[in-house]
């Protein structure tokens, strides 16, 4: 095998290889990465029962209910529309009324949104990036002076 | 002492001026005395760096709450080692130690660099020197951990409670040591540009120091990833956080570059290539370092909030990462190419090995970058996370995982691919008969599981089948066998190591994700739950003082099968007053290998307590793995071949591929 053989070949192996994670990678980007939306965002957008979304908003005042054992429902809020979450599990230790969340799942048929996660994760103003920047262009949240 | 350490700070950037410079500037000018600046240059400025170091840590010891970063990260009341810890658990402190940690590397090149030629020493010093002097400059201009407060706080505003844990103590040194370590890498290979010229030679210098960096980077990483695990109380051992893959990517494009080199030192190919990703493997260490410190991310990790910052090493990044492939563009093809082998060989094998690596790098860089990218162009904001990577690294992987026995046991420049297969039935047979047994006597194990466990075993088999082969196993005599096996180099140990601890922690998290239990309940003090085979009786909740905390205290009782108690495992819910913050302790009793790992919930209002256990088979491999991985590493380090200092003590240089 000439040196130019050889060249090839491994140019060639590695096209192959780039073009299938290519391949894989936009299957992937396209099935797998879920989107974020604010409970006002899901009149305009089209989301499909079952479609994994994420979901953030406030914990809306007053509307933790625990059930039977592990699950809890509560609704999220982002002060213009509400969504009801149910949510089986141990909520993280921040998760508290108007205390900013992201809870990943999908909606039921009956409209109730079934979270398989919730997160609380929080910068130094208690609340996850995503939603406060929602809640800033919804104009509901300013930044506040003290920092 | 905080004044004499931010002197310090300043003199350690005035230096790293002269040390990008003045070697440079010797180097190509041919002044012997300019280039021999480098050297003692590089030691004084990490002396001058610890110093300002040992100045903060001095600080957040004794609680001087008069410096800004210690007021915003200590607590008075904090346990004397969380005081210190707390030196590098916030932005400025930890950027101090990643510039530590960069110039003790450039000591160690300085102090153990006596049989390099004179002129690459200097370069690789320089190099060092212009990223030092970046960062640096970084620091004092948009993190100084020194800046005082006037009038002094009386008390400081406490470490953030889940970084108030040994795990701080042990993780981000660990990592800083692997991330940074391979600047020298880089150092090396912007030299080799500088200089025009990269041999044999050149491979055996940068080797070790790879071999370092990666062993260290493993241990950051696997001691990341068990922290995690037991501090945030899910008992996830890996998120695929972008601050996790940050630290994974430079970690998969240094196990590539850990091969490459072997080809190019044993068979002097691949040089071009093996600088390349020299370059490419500290790029990613720096957009690790970007993405991290310049709070793109939202993290625990990300404790940096200020734009400017992010700008500022976005220009440093721009500028190593441009410069070094704009130099590499300019110079390599002047670099001639290496040895020819034919595609089934030794060298075949490690190429496919960095094909292979190098695109799953790719994907995790995609599956981190792309929603960054999106929400900077269109506004969209989506999550990558699991289902992404099971579907794009993972079957990068398994293609891999399944060629790495073979590797080893393939000739240089030509193999035999029967042959190597031949010596391999047993390990095959193993694995087959590992996947039967899963498949039979395993309940509920899926075909995935059983072709996890199978391919898991068939890493170990096959490390040890290297072994085995190369000391003889068959052919000699027993005691000749013994006498070959204790004669094989150190590298061939390291080898089989690292291949051993890579199936050791597939083994690991295959055996966690597809044979683990998990339950979720309600429970009142006095009753009972069973899961897999452990039985555990809940106490009831003790309350507790911690020095800046209080806790509840969920006690369990693990009963045996005869019913009697055989220990205790405890969760508690700690408030922390200062930050208005609750953490979780998780509870976890250690089974050979396997964990049971509990975690406590909500209170209800009937005095229940929400309780979540999980029962994780074999989860410790996953982290026991990445230490054999090390001590493979640390054996290849220990061959003679490749000692420090030990290579060629030739007097004259023979260069193999030059410019002029």
């Amino acid at each position: 095998m000439t040196r130019r053989q050889k060249r090839l070949s491994v140019i060639v192996a590695g096209l192959a290889f780039l073009g299938a994670a290519t391949g894989l990678t936009f299957y992937a980007l396209g099935q797998k990465a879920s989107y974020f939306y604010m409970p006002g965002d899901l009149a305009t957008a089209t989301v499909q029962p079952g479609q994994r979304i994420r979901l953030g908003g406030l914990v809306a005042k007053g509307t933790i209910e625990r059930g039977q054992g592990a699950t809890v429902a509560f609704s999220v809020t982002d002060k213009q529309k509400s969504v009801k979450v149910t949510y089986t599990g141990i909520l993280p230790d921040l998760f508290r009324e108007e205390q900013g969340v992201i809870t990943e799942g999908s909606f039921g048929p009956d409209g109730v949104f079934v979270a398989d996660s919730v997160l609380a994760k929080h910068d130094e103003r208690y609340m996850p990036k995503e939603v406060a920047d929602g809640l800033k262009a919804k104009g509901v949240w300013q930044e506040s002076k003290s920092e | 002492m905080v004044e004499t350490g931010h002197f310090a700070l300043v003199l350690a950037f005035a230096l790293s001026l002269v040390q990008m410079l003045v070697p440079l500037y010797g180097a190509r000018a041919g002044n012997q005395k300019m280039m021999a600046v480098g050297g003692p240059v590089a030691v004084t400025g990490f002396a001058l760096t610890a110093l300002s170091f040992a100045a903060l840590a001095i600080a957040y010891a004794s609680s001087d709450f008069s410096v800004a970063s210690v007021w915003e990260n200590s607590h008075s009341l904090q346990p004397l080692i969380y005081k210190i810890t707390g030196t590098w658990g916030n932005h400025e402190g930890s950027m101090l130690l990643w510039v530590l940690i960069l110039t003790f590397f450039g000591a160690l090149v300085a102090a153990f660099g006596s049989n390099l030629p004179a002129t690459l020493k200097a370069n690789v010093l320089a190099v060092q020197g212009a990223i030092g002097a970046a960062f640096f400059l970084f620091i004092l201009a948009t993190s100084n951990p020194f800046t005082r407060l006037n009038p002094a706080p009386i008390e400081g505003r406490d470490l953030n409670p889940v970084l108030q844990d040994l795990g701080l103590a042990i993780h981000p040194p660990l990592l800083y040591l692997g991330y940074v370590g391979f600047s020298i890498c880089f150092s090396f290979s912007v030299a080799a540009l500088i200089e025009g010229r990269i041999d044999a030679s050149w491979a055996r210098w940068v080797r070790p120091w790879t071999l370092v960096a990666w062993m260290f980077l493993t241990g950051g990483i696997a001691m990341g990833s068990y922290w995690a695990y037991y501090e945030l109380g899910w008992g996830g051992f890996w998120f695929w956080d972008p601050v996790e893959n940050a630290s994974f990517m430079p970690w998969l494009a240094g196990t590539a570059l850990l091969h490459s080199a072997i080809v190019m030192e044993k068979r002097s190919a691949l040089k071009i290539w093996t600088l390349l990703l020299a370059i490419l493997t500290f790029s990613l260490s720096l957009l690790g370092t970007f993405l991290v410190r310049s709070g793109v991310l939202t993290s625990v990790h990300a404790f940096a909030t200020d734009p400017t910052r992010g700008v500022f090493i976005l220009c440093i990044l721009t500028l190593f990462i441009g410069g070094s492939l704009a130099l590499f563009a300019l110079r390599a093809s002047r670099l001639t190419a290496g040895g020819l082998f034919h595609p089934i060989s030794r060298e075949g094998a490690l190429v496919l090995n960095n094909l292979f690596l190098t695109t799953a790098t790719a994907t995790v860089l995609v599956g981190t970058l792309y929603p960054l990218a999106l929400e900077a162009v269109t506004g969209g904001k989506i999550s990558v996370g699991a289902p992404f990577f099971d579907l794009t690294f993972g079957p990068l992987m398994l293609p891999l995982l399944a060629i790495v026995p073979f590797g080893p046991l393939l000739a240089w420049k030509r193999g035999d691919v029967f042959a190597a297969a031949q010596r391999l039935m047993a390990a095959f047979a193993a694995a087959l008969a590992a996947m039967l047994v899963t498949v039979l006597f395993v309940d509920g194990a899926s075909v995935f599981a059983a072709l996890g466990v199978g391919l898991a075993v068939w890493l170990v088999c096959g490390a040890l089948t290297d072994l085995a082969v190369k000391s003889g196993f068959g052919s000699v005599t027993p005691a000749i066998m013994l006498r070959r096996f204790a004669g094989l180099p150190r590298s061939v140990f390291g080898t089989a190591l690292a291949h051993l601890g890579l199936g050791l922690t597939l083994l690991g998290i295959v055996g966690t994700l597809s044979f683990g239990t998990e339950k979720i309940l309600s429970m009142h003090a006095g009753e009972t739950v069973e899961l897999s085979g452990n039985t555990l009786r809940f106490e009831g909740l003790y309350p507790a003082q911690g020095p800046n905390y209080s806790e509840d205290r969920g006690r369990f009782v693990v009963i045996g099968a005869d019913g009697n108690a055989k220990g205790e495992i405890s969760s508690a819910k700690r408030f922390f007053p200062v930050r208005q913050t609750t953490t979780t302790e998780s509870g976890i009793r250690t089974v050979w290998f396997s964990q049971l790992y509990l975690s406590l919930g909500d209170e209800g209002n009937d005095g229940s307590v929400v309780v979540r256990l999980w029962w994780k088979p074999l989860v410790t491999l996953i982290w026991g793995g990445a230490l054999v991985m090390m001590a493979g590493a640390a054996m290849s380090l220990m061959d003679r071949r490749l000692r420090v200092g030990a290579p060629s003590r030739r007097k004259k240089l023979v260069p193999s591929a030059s410019l002029s």
